[in-house]
């Protein structure tokens, strides 16, 4: 072999674990995506606030604050609920553009990136 | 002939090297969506979605979380987003700040509800998170730690709990000068 070290770094960056490093504050939502035979849905806090104030989503859209505790059926969201109260060819993209937000790995569970258990100190 | 053989990985080298440069640029500082671990890199969005180095890298810089100083971004006037969807929504700002002192071993926390009436609507803490008066809630670092009271937001979306000194800010010293006849 003419370089070993080259190959064995290749190697080693090949075999190195693709840790989740997604933005601060993206979302994951796959109650049913996974279920349904789509990708999970990824949402982004940092691309809506640069928008929208908290208060918009949380409070008007009805949203609550805390991830998981909210149930977000596609339904609603055709319906006007939710997402859908922008995602409606007006103020931003359809629900017929599925794979813009159901954009995730397969798999994956829900939650927040971030988060108090994996950002800060978080669980002891 | 000769020139063409010369030229073309010429060329080549330099685009090549553009594409270094743009991937090392500021903007590199935030991860791509195809390689953030949670986007599928075959997913149609990819190529279709905002990079978030692209939307981010203009905003006054932060040493944590999105790397952005949220607050500093409205009030720099780089960003102003929307307040509210529907024109009945009543829109408040609050501009008190409250001292939260338990004279222990950090400095007192002084929390602002400008920062936070700026991003949030009163019913958004109140009075899910906190009672709505003075001295009627007890705050506990664990809990917080743990995702509730203000964990709830910060370490998930707002600034997170590593920044312990822009909470923990006014010195136990200078409010008990203050108290002092």
């Amino acid at each position: 072999m003419k370089h070993p070290a080259a190959i064995g770094w290749a190697a080693l960056l090949a075999l190195a674990p693709t840790a989740p490093s997604a933005e601060y504050g993206d979302v994951v939502l796959n109650r049913y995506s996974d279920k349904a035979g789509v990708r999970p849905v990824v949402f982004p806090h940092w691309f809506h606030r640069i928008r929208f104030r908290c208060k918009v989503c949380h409070q008007e859209l009805g949203f609550q604050m805390r991830a998981g505790a909210n149930d977000v059926p596609m339904a609603d969201i055709i319906d006007g609920k939710f997402c859908g109260m922008c995602h409606n060819e007006r103020v931003a993209w359809g629900p017929d553009r599925c794979d813009l937000c159901h954009s995730g790995k397969p798999g994956l569970r829900s939650g927040i990136i971030g988060g108090a258990q994996t950002s800060g100190p978080g669980r002891w | 002939m000769a020139q063409r053989k010369h030229s073309w990985p010429r060329s080549a080298a330099a685009v090549m090297l553009l594409a270094v440069a743009a991937a090392f640029a500021a903007n590199s500082l935030w991860v791509r969506l195809e390689v953030d671990g949670v986007h599928d890199p075959r997913s149609p969005a990819i190529g279709v979605l905002q990079q978030p180095g692209d939307a981010l890298e203009t905003l006054p810089r932060d040493s944590a979380g999105n790397l952005v100083n949220w607050v500093k971004a409205i009030d720099s006037g780089a960003i102003n987003p929307r307040t509210n969807l529907l024109p009945e929504t009543q829109v408040l700002l609050r501009e008190d700040d409250f001292i939260i002192a338990k004279f222990g071993s950090m400095p007192a926390v002084k929390f602002p509800h400008r920062q936070h009436t700026l991003w949030l609507a009163c019913e958004n803490c109140h009075d899910i998170l906190f009672k709505a008066k003075a001295g009627a809630n007890k705050f506990s670092m664990s809990a917080i730690l743990n995702g509730e009271q203000c964990g709830v937001c910060h370490g998930a979306v707002a600034f997170p709990l590593t920044e312990c000194n822009r909470c923990h800010s006014v010195s136990n010293a200078s409010l008990q000068r203050r108290a002092a006849p």
